[in-house]
């Protein structure tokens, strides 16, 4: 085989392999563009993918609205597109899906009479921990001083015993 | 002192199982509901076969169990002769069909039989949305004043209806007489 051959050859299975991929790529492409959401100001692009990321899915146990592809989640990521469309804040909409699909669709839960265990325990915890490691480090020292210190009688009962030890 | 520490640990391995023990049982699906004790939301959509507007206002007068289903939804197959039952019974029943199509709607309803007064077609699911439905099947309890009492996500079968709505029910029931 002449290094022509092999040169049209090689152009030949590149060109086979290269029309496949280049359809499959226009193809990821478009399954792609479903889902841009395209707003009229750049800013509550940032506001709108923080609030997917943040809110849940209700139908599903444990994916934020981003994540889902929930007939549900869809639906909610509509309205959280035409309210920030229609000026509202971010704590508008939480409120508006609150009050729909109860406080379960909040990662970070609000601090309320239900929730403040929640948001308290792991400092009371780490505070409590902190204390019992203080105090148990604390009477170690006290009682090892207390320890180290022999009185007269002990000292003379150890000297005895070292004198006897020696003469042996 | 120092002996009672000793059992910390203990204290705090009870406390936690049973914490643990009662999470065995409980349904993490099962949400709590925003709208229990609040007034059905405000709608005007159109009835299926008739077309006429219907609004919230229509729910009132009398204790109803509105259900949420679609012809896409497997469950609702399931649910159905429960409805058919109830409805025979003398419990009003009225209908959301929710993102549904109405002809397949309506040959749902001829070949299985139809427990509802009436259906609200919710094509775009925006009473669904209101409401706080994640799917199909779903089962209101709305009292005489429009105010939801009780809220189902599933199907309602016997146990289910024996359980947890029929005490509710008839009371409610009772209060209107």
């Amino acid at each position: 085989m002449s290094f022509r051959s092999l040169l049209v050859n090689s152009l030949m299975v590149f060109a086979l392999c290269a029309i496949p991929y280049g359809q499959f790529n226009q193809q990821a492409q478009l399954q792609a563009s479903t889902d841009v959401v395209v707003f009229s100001d750049p800013s509550l692009r940032e506001r709108y993918y923080q609030l997917v990321a943040e809110l849940r899915c209700p139908k599903c146990q444990n994916q934020n609205l981003a994540d889902s592809n929930a007939p549900i989640s869809k639906d909610m990521k509509a309205q959280i597109y035409s309210m920030l469309e229609a000026q509202n804040t971010d704590d508008e909409i939480k409120a508006y899906l609150v009050s729909r699909y109860s406080e379960f669709i909040l990662y970070r839960p609000q601090v309320n009479s239900g929730t403040w265990f929640l948001w308290f325990a792991p400092l009371c915890f780490v505070l409590l921990g902190g204390l019992i490691v203080w105090r148990y480090a604390f009477t170690k020292t006290k009682a090892s001083s207390v320890s180290a210190e022999l009185t007269a009688e002990q000292q003379a009962q150890l000297d005895k015993l070292l004198e006897k030890d020696s003469a042996q | 002192m120092n002996r009672l520490a000793l059992f910390a640990p203990l204290a705090v391995f009870l406390v936690l199982s049973i914490f643990l023990f009662k999470g065995l049982d409980r349904d993490p699906t099962e949400l709590p509901s925003a709208l229990v004790g609040e007034a059905f939301p405000a709608f005007t959509l159109p009835a299926l076969n008739d077309g006429r507007l219907l609004s919230e206002q229509d729910l009132k007068s009398q204790v109803t169990l509105v259900n949420v289903w679609a012809t896409w939804c497997f469950a609702c197959r399931i649910e159905h002769p429960m409805l058919n039952q109830l409805a025979d019974q003398g419990v009003a029943i009225v209908g959301i069909n929710y993102k549904d199509q109405d002809a397949k709607a309506q040959s749902w309803l001829e070949q299985r039989g139809n427990p509802y007064q009436f259906n609200i077609v919710d094509a775009q699911g925006s009473l669904g949305f209101d409401l706080g439905v994640t799917g199909a099947p779903e089962t209101y309890l709305v009292d005489a004043q429009g105010i939801i009492q009780y809220r189902r996500v599933g199907v309602v079968d016997q146990r289910v209806w024996d359980d947890e709505f029929k005490v509710l029910y008839e009371q409610l029931v009772g209060k209107e007489k």
